[in-house]
């Protein structure tokens, strides 16, 4: 009997973490078949109407298409300097490193209220108007510790004596920085990339204090709360989803038949 | 010790004693210099718009309202008196946010372990379903954590399946309610911060060692024993990375608490930052409870990083 515990216990219990995660998603991709009309908070009649014309909503897919432009701008600039912060972090040794260090730390130990407060005292201090620019560098800063963790787990765990090898064989540093060094952190780089695109997608306090009229999708739905969401607004929530998943699975079930036919040779 | 290290007063004599040629001297400098010009930039823009942010709202927490002025309007001064008025009104505040964020950090770590031990050391080799569970770890943020919250509140909501299911059993009492309550906010946390928790844990739990468990298996260790003794210990620096990521944000957040809460007894200290920036537009007091909250959950972190830190973390 206690065998039986100890092996199902494990499974069970994180297969019922993974339901209770899933569990919201479920919802929202069932309501975004709702009949709803103006308010979709309960069940009225199922219709494809949602689907077919997803931007039926006012508003609804510009802030999304404002999103997304934010996340790719943010996650562009946040992977390159975390990236470059994280190798000359862990390869170089100077003057300064720990206050870098430190300063890299601080942005993951403070809340977002707060980050956003700082920020927004900033460019109201500064005089700048609030809008798309400010977003993004509001994003890029909490973005970009994310990148140089993820990064610099990467490069600690690289071989030195690869890099040591190519230049043995007369690479110059800058063909073994792209022909050894990149391409082995390319896995560490992509996953940062993609942490930091998911978090700024979907980032809403820190947004709300720096962003004046400019909407962002999470942005819309908390506004749109008080008068109820559109079930437009579940179709996009959705479609994100099922597109992240869909992406993501591709490139893993790929990965995993490369394995296996390397594997068999 | 870097050739940049050195002191200027060592140079002469480090070049009679060091047995390295001038030419890999300058070269180790230029790699350090490189250091610099590498991590430069991103410091730039930390420096403007982390570090000097932090500072433009400590000043602004001690501005003053000017005799007569309007609503908005403060003038530059050191008037800590502002801390006082604001914890003064806000303390109890505070400690419900600090007590909802480690309610919430410590059921984030309940459910969170299992996931990550099922999906790092349970299906280690089936990478196929591992990396699809480790996908649908991420995958929830790109429908919105509103959406989600908002799904949770009419999920729990009084017409909702579960106020319904628990009424016909009579754990809630008919008029029984989940959603504007401290239950539903904290619940909201632990599902929200979820994944800041279960990831750092299975990156850790990733590269243990299954051989150890065994091991201790084999010397007659039960399973519970083993897990205390061996899995635990090896697995603190992702329990201790997860436990920060899954806390700090709990503590500043205030979509649970406005959307799943009630504003009365189940208000968070984010929720007050924002409503006296945009709502009764009062800069300093905002500030000051910002700049408080930013102190206080520094100095649990520090406190907790002394006292279980490891130096394999960040």
């Amino acid at each position: 009997m206690k065998r039986v515990i100890g092996r199902w216990l494990i499974p069970v219990a994180g297969g019922l973490a993974f339901v209770y995660l899933l569990v919201p998603i479920a919802y929202i991709f069932v309501f975004s078949f709702n009949d709803a009309g103006r308010t979709n908070l309960e069940w009225r009649g199922f219709t494809l109407n949602n689907w077919q014309n997803p931007c039926g909503a006012p508003n609804v897919c510009e802030s999304l298409v404002n999103s997304l432009q934010v996340g790719v701008v943010a996650t562009v600039i946040a992977t390159v300097l975390g990236t470059c912060i994280a190798l000359g972090l862990v390869r170089y040794k100077f003057k300064f490193r720990n206050t870098a260090d430190l300063l890299i730390i601080l942005p993951l130990a403070t809340p977002e209220v707060v980050l956003g407060a700082s920020l927004l005292a900033q460019f109201l201090n500064l005089g700048w108007e609030l809008g798309f620019t400010t977003i993004v560098i509001s994003h890029v800063i909490f973005c970009m510790s994310f990148v140089v963790v993820t990064v610099r787990a990467r490069v600690s765990s690289l071989d030195p004596r690869l890099e040591e090898a190519a230049s043995d064989l007369y690479a110059s540093p800058l063909a073994t920085f792209w022909k050894v060094t990149f391409p082995l952190l390319l896995p560490g780089v992509v996953a940062a990339a993609l942490l930091s695109f998911a978090m700024s997608f979907d980032d809403f306090i820190i947004t709300n204090f720096n962003s004046g009229n400019f909407s962002t999708f999470p942005k819309f739905i908390y506004v749109s709360a008080t008068r109820g969401i559109p079930a437009q607004a579940n179709v996009i929530g959705s479609a994100m989803f099922l597109l992240a998943l869909a992406v993501v699975i591709t490139s893993q079930v790929i990965a995993y038949r490369r394995r296996k036919v390397l594997a068999a040779r | 010790m870097t050739a940049t290290a050195t002191r200027r007063g060592d140079k002469k004599k480090q070049k009679l004693e060091d047995p390295r040629s001038t030419e890999e001297i300058s070269a180790e400098r230029r790699k350090g210099r490189m250091g610099l010009y590498l991590i430069l930039p991103g410091m730039i823009v930390l420096a403007l718009f982390f570090a000097a942010p932090v500072l433009v709202l400590l000043s602004m927490s001690l501005n003053a309202k000017p005799p007569g002025g309007e609503i908005g309007e403060f003038v530059p001064a050191l008037e800590f008196g502002n801390y006082v008025t604001v914890i003064s009104a806000y303390w109890d505040v505070f400690l419900r946010s600090f007590i909802f964020a480690l309610i919430a950090t410590v059921a984030a770590l309940v459910i969170g372990f299992p996931m990550a031990y099922l999906v790092a050391v349970r299906l280690r080799g089936r990478q196929l379903l591992q990396g699809i569970l480790l996908v649908l770890l991420i995958a929830p943020f790109f429908s919105s954590f509103i959406l989600r919250t908002q799904a949770w509140k009419q999920i729990l909501s009084d017409e909702g399946p579960v106020v319904t299911v628990l009424r016909a059993i009579a754990i809630l009492p008919a008029d029984g309610h989940l959603t504007a309550t401290a239950f539903a906010v904290v619940c909201g946390l632990t599902y929200n911060f979820l994944p800041f928790m279960t990831l750092p844990i299975y990156a850790n739990l990733d590269r243990l060692d299954t051989n150890l468990l065994e091991a201790s298996g084999d010397l007659y260790a039960s399973p519970l024993t083993t897990f205390f003794k061996v899995t635990l210990p090896l697995s603190a620096p992702g329990i201790f990375a997860g436990t920060l990521l899954t806390f700090i944000p709990a503590a500043g957040d205030y979509v649970n608490a406005a959307l799943l809460g009630n504003n009365r007894d189940t208000a968070m200290i984010g929720q007050v930052i924002d409503s006296r920036f945009f709502k009764i537009v009062d800069y300093p007091g905002a500030s000051a409870l910002s700049f408080i909250l930013m102190i206080l959950i520094l100095a649990l972190v520090l406190i907790y990083i002394k006292r279980f830190g490891t130096k394999e973390l960040f």
